[in-house]
């Protein structure tokens, strides 16, 4: 089972990512369950969800405590909670920002993670560009599928265009793409 | 003790029952007026009226409500060809018609709640339109069930205009309880919860409610007030409210013998009084405008009905008018200007 | 249809192909997404013949239901938490009346403190109001169990309550079957009932009936909600067939041959405790799993079944009951009271107001029950520095007011502190 935690802010699409990312996994086949940190917040206030993937019905009903990757999608997180509490050694991370990972004293964590397991795109930029609207949960699903291979990107982009029809479906593919693209590059990087 | 006596009478074949006599209300000539024409005549004079809440119930003798509603229905059952359904509120409307194992009801008739008739005929109301019959649903309750507790989903069915004739029976009061003070009380009468005692003895003036205007805010297509000492008039109500479809609300003044203090004799003098002294003003309000009031034909001083009740005897100890009687009739001159009650009735 | 959708919305589509004429709506979290589901549904056309009333408060939406019901429409609300206690009056008229409507209860805590989040309070206290209560484990099976509602309802004239807790199922997104509209017409006939108000043969429903037969009115409530406990199981075997698809069912067992610790539970929590119970298998642990479907009517027999053989029982429940301990695991002591080889019973509360029950503090709890057996009931992952200090504070007063202010009070307090 492969565990995914995502941290955002009311607003940022952050449990509609989550979704999407069990859409993705359900198009391929597999389980998997998407779900928020059940509150009543407010737009701006910090939102955690959820997904679990599997090759088999997935019972547990516990909230992720040690995830295989964790999605920032808020860097200013950091200043309030501990965001990567539990990731595991071999653990992905995902960051939205249009900074490094130095600006924002990542370093120390990125290091204990496996090489190339830990990547940044500008999501929001993307999302601004391609879709007008701070909602990075799709370009940063793109950049999942390139970082962790764990779902195919033409099924990530099919879960975007299930979950938004028409132009604005077409947007945020666009800004999925373009993340994809980004992490890929950086993964060549890495491995070069 | 009780077995005792139970034993000691010896239960009767009923061919040696004593009231062998039957009040037939049926097939008789007894009620309404068989000198004018046939169109003017009341529902209760045509022998085809559906007898709807019919004899035998157990409500006390001169009872307004048991009067106000039996007109009322069998009004709304001739508007409707006889296909009605009525929801009732708890009340003593409900529990004087269905003594176990008895009923009075000869329509389709549903009790759920003190509270909640109004939601319930919503509900009976969404059923007919989902099975497509033409059937018409009525809801009825008492001032408490209807003021107080069942409000909410009075207004609730009011401002999303369901299709149901909702009839309060206005008997100023808890009677079903024990005669307690509900929103519909009236200053200065004495019930269980607002003694006469004290420096302010009876209801509180400047609390209560009214609900027909409330009913009339709700911009809902039909709202009248009614009394039991003008049935055709409440006949009339009635059939008219039952010609339009929406949300409807009437209130009928019922008095309570009981409650009142007063005579069972003296229902219809009470409820004549009532309106006629300008207390309970009587008018019709369409689609949130008072359309038409029903002129006063001889005021009298609210003086005159306060007198007739115990509930008010508190105003007149010791052979002197407690200054309250001058602040009730400031009110009935407040309802006399406010619907213009007195003059020439240009609709009669 | 296989579909990843949320609970809520897959609950909408399974009460939609029942084919509801009368549903009434209103607001209150975590239920709300599956009305607002339906009223799509209706509005767009999909869902017809079918009227949907926004209504001013719960009372009035099972008021409604009421009056929709017995005018002989299949009707349907859902609700949760406050507002099941808003209309409590009404449920027990509902059941009372013999109405067969369907209510989704998504689960929910009761305040003060107002808490939004999941636990089973607000079934709990509704427990004796005379409607069948089934708990759905999965969204797979709120959606089946919604299915079987109207059909077990309507055949025994019994308003019926699909328990699904909030916001781990109403919300969650999962792979969900959503049956095709021939397989539910197929199991589910159209709503034929017994009474109903009409013209043509009018009758008066509701009326009082005194202490002379009242005790006969309330003995054949419960004879008849017994019946249930012989159609629970025929029906969803019944559906099951149609479905291709266990489902349903008074109770369900899981690894529970040779076990010696066999826990109970209710609800979606019952997936975890499986997890758990795979984890300490493979660990060579003897134990098991019954998941209880029906809480109302109480499968007393079924449950001293499959208790028999066990040595302890650990019941994990999602409530409280305030001075007496867990009412679950009271209904469970009387199960087991006349087994031969009667097992010890442990009681543990846990997940009240959504605190997560991790397999970690499970599996402790199941070990503990075998090794250390607690008293009373056990509160899973209690902070005892709150409670302690609170207790404490208490003992040094006279009268100690409102523990969820002060204890509020002292964490706003201790949070100013610097760290240790």
């Amino acid at each position: 089972m492969f565990q995914v935690r995502i941290h955002g802010r009311g607003g940022q699409g952050v449990v509609t990512g989550a979704e999407m990312l069990s859409v993705a996994a359900f198009i391929e086949g597999r389980h998997a369950q998407a779900f928020p940190s059940f509150g009543s917040e407010r737009m701006g206030a910090p939102v955690i969800a959820f997904c679990r993937i599997a090759d088999r019905e997935i019972r547990l009903r516990e909230p992720v405590q040690d995830p295989d990757c964790l999605v920032l999608q808020d860097p200013t997180l950091l200043k309030v909670m501990d965001v990567f509490s539990g990731l595991r050694e071999n653990g992905f991370l995902l960051v939205n920002t249009n900074k490094t990972f130095d600006d924002l004293h990542l370093g120390a964590i990125v290091e204990k993670l496996p090489a190339g397991h830990a990547v940044i795109v500008p999501a929001t930029d993307l999302a601004l560009k391609h879709v007008k609207r701070a909602a990075p949960n799709a370009a940063l699903l793109g950049a999942f599928a390139a970082l962790t291979g764990l779902v195919h990107f033409d099924s990530v982009k099919r879960a975007i265009a299930e979950t938004f029809p028409g132009r604005i479906g077409e947007a945020n593919i666009a800004a999925a793409q373009d993340a994809y693209d980004l992490v890929m590059a950086q993964e060549r990087a890495t491995a070069a | 003790m009780t077995d005792v006596q139970m034993t000691d009478v010896p239960a009767l074949a009923p061919d040696e029952a004593q009231q062998k006599l039957k009040f037939y209300q049926k097939g008789t000539f007894t009620v309404g007026n068989r000198l004018i024409s046939e169109g003017e005549r009341s529902v209760q004079a045509s022998q085809a009226r559906s007898n709807a809440l019919t004899s035998g119930h157990r409500a006390c003798q001169g009872c307004g409500e048991a009067l106000g509603a039996r007109y009322a229905i069998d009004a709304a059952m001739r508007a409707s060809g006889n296909d009605l359904i009525a929801v009732n509120a708890t009340g003593c409307l409900e529990v004087f018609t269905t003594p176990y194992p008895e009923t009075s009801w000869q329509l389709p008739w549903l009790h759920s709640l003190f509270g909640n008739a109004a939601a319930v005929a919503t509900g009976v109301a969404a059923a007919m339109r989902v099975k497509g019959k033409k059937t018409r649903v009525i809801a009825q309750g008492g001032d408490g069930g209807t003021t107080d507790i069942g409000f909410q989903c009075l207004s609730g069915m009011f401002e999303r205009n369901d299709d149901v004739l909702y009839i309060c029976y206005d008997n100023e009061g808890y009677m079903n309880t024990g005669v307690q003070r509900s929103s519909a009380t009236p200053p200065a009468a004495r019930t269980a919860t607002t003694p006469a005692l004290g420096p302010e003895p009876g209801n509180v003036f400047g609390t209560g409610k009214f609900v027909p205007k409330i009913a009339v805010a709700h911009n809902i297509p039909y709202v009248a007030t009614a009394t039991v000492a003008d049935l055709h008039d409440l006949e009339r109500k009635v059939v008219k409210a039952m010609a339009i479809h929406g949300a409807r609300y009437i209130q009928i003044n019922v008095p309570c013998p009981l409650g009142w203090g007063a005579p069972s004799c003296d229902t219809i003098k009470l409820a004549r009084f009532a309106v006629e002294c300008g207390l309970y003003p009587i008018f019709e309000a369409e689609h949130g405008r008072v359309t038409h009031a029903r002129k006063i034909r001889k005021q009298i001083p609210v003086r005159e009905y306060l007198k007739l009740q115990k509930r008010y005897a508190h105003l007149f100890r010791g052979g002197v008018d407690d200054p309250r009687v001058a602040r009730i009739q400031a009110i009935c001159d407040a309802h006399i200007a406010e619907y213009g009650l007195l003059g020439d009735d240009e609709e009669v | 249809m296989l579909k990843q959708i949320e609970g809520s919305h897959a609950m909408a589509e399974a009460i939609a192909l029942c084919r509801p004429e009368v549903i009434c709506a209103y607001p209150i979290t975590p239920q709300t997404h599956i009305v607002e589901g339906l009223g799509e549904l209706v509005k767009s056309g999909e869902l017809e013949n079918c009227e949907f009333i926004n209504v001013e408060s719960e009372f009035a939406a099972l008021s409604v239901a009421i009056g929709a019901s017995a005018a002989g429409a299949r009707a349907y609300t859902a609700t949760a938490s406050q507002g099941l206690l808003f209309m409590a009056e009404a449920v027990y008229n509902a059941a009372g009346l013999g109405l067969p409507i369907v209510m989704t209860l998504g689960n929910r805590a009761i305040g003060a403190p107002i808490n939004i989040w999941n636990d089973h309070s607000d079934a709990m206290s509704m427990r004796d109001a005379g409607w069948i209560q089934l708990f759905a484990e999965t969204n797979q099976e709120a959606v089946d169990l919604h299915i079987l509602a109207f059909r077990l309802a309507e055949e025994l004239s019994m308003p019926v309550m699909v328990c699904v807790d909030g916001f781990i199922l109403t919300h969650a997104f999962e792979r969900i079957d959503i049956p095709e509209q021939a397989q539910v017409d197929a199991f589910l006939p159209p709503y034929d009932p017994v009474q109903v108000l009409d013209p043509e043969n009018p009758a008066s429903i509701g009326a009082m009936v005194g202490p002379e037969a009242f005790t006969e009115v309330r003995f054949l409530a419960h004879y008849k909600q017994r019946q249930a406990l012989r159609l629970i199981p025929a029906f969803s075997a019944e559906l099951g067939k149609i479905f291709g698809r266990a489902t349903g069912g008074l109770l369900r067992t899981y690894r529970i041959e040779d076990a010696e610790t066999v826990v109970v539970a209710m609800g979606s929590i019952c997936g975890t405790i499986k997890d758990t119970v795979d984890e300490m298998r493979e660990d060579g642990v003897k134990i098991g799993v019954v998941c209880l479907v029906s809480f109302r009517p109480f499968p007393v027999e079924a449950l001293g079944e499959v208790l028999a053989e066990a040595k302890d029982v650990v019941v994990v429940e999602k409530s409280i009951a305030v001075g007496v301990g867990g009412a679950l695991a009271d209904n469970i002591e009387g199960a087991l009271r006349n087994l031969e080889k009667r097992p010890r019973l442990h009681s543990a509360i846990a997940g009240l107001g959504g605190r997560p029950i991790p397999r970690d503090s499970l599996r402790r709890l199941f070990e503990t029950a075998v090794t250390d057996p607690w008293e009373g009931p056990h509160f899973l992952d209690l902070n005892d520095r709150v409670v302690g200090r609170e207790i404490h504070r208490v003992r040094k007063v006279r009268r100690s007011g409102s523990t969820a202010e002060n204890i509020l009070r002292q964490l706003a307090l201790t949070s100013q502190l610097p760290q240790d």
